[in-house]
């Protein structure tokens, strides 16, 4: 069935508070904390930051905790820009980019930071996006093709070139996927609004000759099928695509190509 | 997430992710349901307002009356498409439902046929009450 409630060993216990000195503008960060090295529960530790010494994204909260408060502290991040996609995680309830979330536009109140949804949890803020990786690989995310390879680059119109407009800006973030409720309860067969949104980027690409093949992948009750439309993805995505639409315009073409 | 293809959770264990991402493979089907799904929902909204403006004519009505509308043509035709649009539609959100929360996929099996042979019994013998009205028999 779906699971409706965490398992015992991942009920989240109180964790430590770690009060900030003299700060000017306090701030209090409440963060999801799991070490696989011993057999304790997750826990949620309150890190008091001074905002007045700190930069104005999430990640330099995070970062100035890691460098001057708890050096354990786990996390991804590498651009701290929003293009690689590392520090994707669930702010305030929302997946998103901690690089590129700015504190003083989240709700007033602690800041909640947890790992990205209904994924493994290799260690604090970081998930194991191990199968995520591999669902992409497995749609085969290059350029296939059956005609002779030309002398120079295949050309592309700059209509057909419009049209990946939306899609290959995608980072493979994950915050779409993690968001998605048929992704956490079919998640292993069900591909996800990322995934999807990257095969449609295949799909509608003009130098692509493989859409056929892509499509017959595609076509299955669990792969494409669990899609269901509820957007969360789309209301998630920090880069602002819209996966829900590839995934609607992949459902499209499933019955552009047979007799309706 | 809960791996399911298989019993054995295969992360950190000797096979690849890659294995278990492509599973079986694509069933090649789903289409056919999700377009069924739409058409009988598009033939929902006019044969469901027809069935609802139809039964709130009959609010005061005695047996007579509600029997003699049912008689008629037009109202036995839309009355058995209603039937059979609905039982159809519902068997599929259902299989859905099911597919979506259901993990065990025995429970998943019997569920579904359980609820495709009362849907099918049902849809049928609603079916034959309207015929019977309609045909006087």
């Amino acid at each position: 069935m779906g699971e409706f409630a965490l398992p015992k060993n991942s009920k989240i216990q109180p964790g430590k508070h770690y009060p900030a000195k003299n700060p000017k503008k306090p701030r209090n960060f409440r963060v999801y904390r799991w070490n696989p090295d011993n057999d304790e529960n997750p826990r949620v530790d309150t890190f008091e930051v001074d905002l007045d010494d700190c930069g104005p994204m999430v990640l330099d909260a995070l970062l100035k905790i890691k460098n001057e408060v708890d050096s354990t502290l786990t996390i991804r991040r590498s651009c701290r820009e929003g293009v690689c996609g590392s520090c994707a995680m669930n702010i305030n309830g929302t997946n998103t980019l901690a690089c590129i979330c700015a504190i003083d536009r989240l709700k007033d109140g602690d800041v909640k930071i947890y790992p990205l949804p209904h994924m493994p949890v290799v260690k604090d803020l970081v998930p194991d996006l191990t199968h995520f990786y591999a669902q992409y690989a497995s749609i085969k995310p290059w350029l296939r093709t059956q005609s002779a390879a030309p002398d120079k680059e295949r050309l592309q119109s700059p209509e057909d070139r419009k049209k990946l407009d939306g899609l290959y800006e995608c980072i493979l973030c994950a915050c779409c996927s993690t968001s998605c409720p048929s992704y956490w309860w079919n998640g292993d067969k069900y591909l996800g609004p990322a995934i999807l949104l990257q095969a449609y980027r295949w799909i509608v690409d003009s130098r692509d000759e493989s859409t056929g093949e892509r499509l017959d992948d595609l076509e299955d009750p669990f792969k494409l099928y669990r899609c269901h439309t509820i957007m969360n993805c789309t209301r998630t995505c920090p880069k602002g695509l819209n996966p829900a639409k590839a995934i609607a315009d992949i459902k499209k073409l499933m019955v552009a190509r047979r007799s309706a | 997430m809960t791996l399911r293809v298989g019993t054995d959770d295969v992360r950190g264990m000797l096979r690849d992710p890659m294995k278990h991402a492509r599973g079986l493979g694509s069933a090649q089907a789903g289409v056919g349901h999700w377009w069924v799904q739409r058409l009988t929902a598009g033939a929902l909204i006019l044969l469901g307002g027809w069935f609802v403006i139809t039964v709130l004519s009959l609010l005061h009505a005695d047996y007579a009356m509600a029997h003699a509308t049912v008689a008629k043509p037009w109202n036995a035709l839309l009355l058995i498409l209603f039937i059979v649009t609905a039982f159809w539609h519902a068997v599929l959100g259902l299989q859905v439902v099911l597919e979506d929360y259901v993990h065990t996929r025995w429970k998943e099996v019997a569920a579904m046929v359980a609820i495709k042979f009362v849907a099918v019994l049902a849809a049928t013998a609603a079916v034959l009450a309207v015929l019977r009205i309609a045909l006087g028999v």
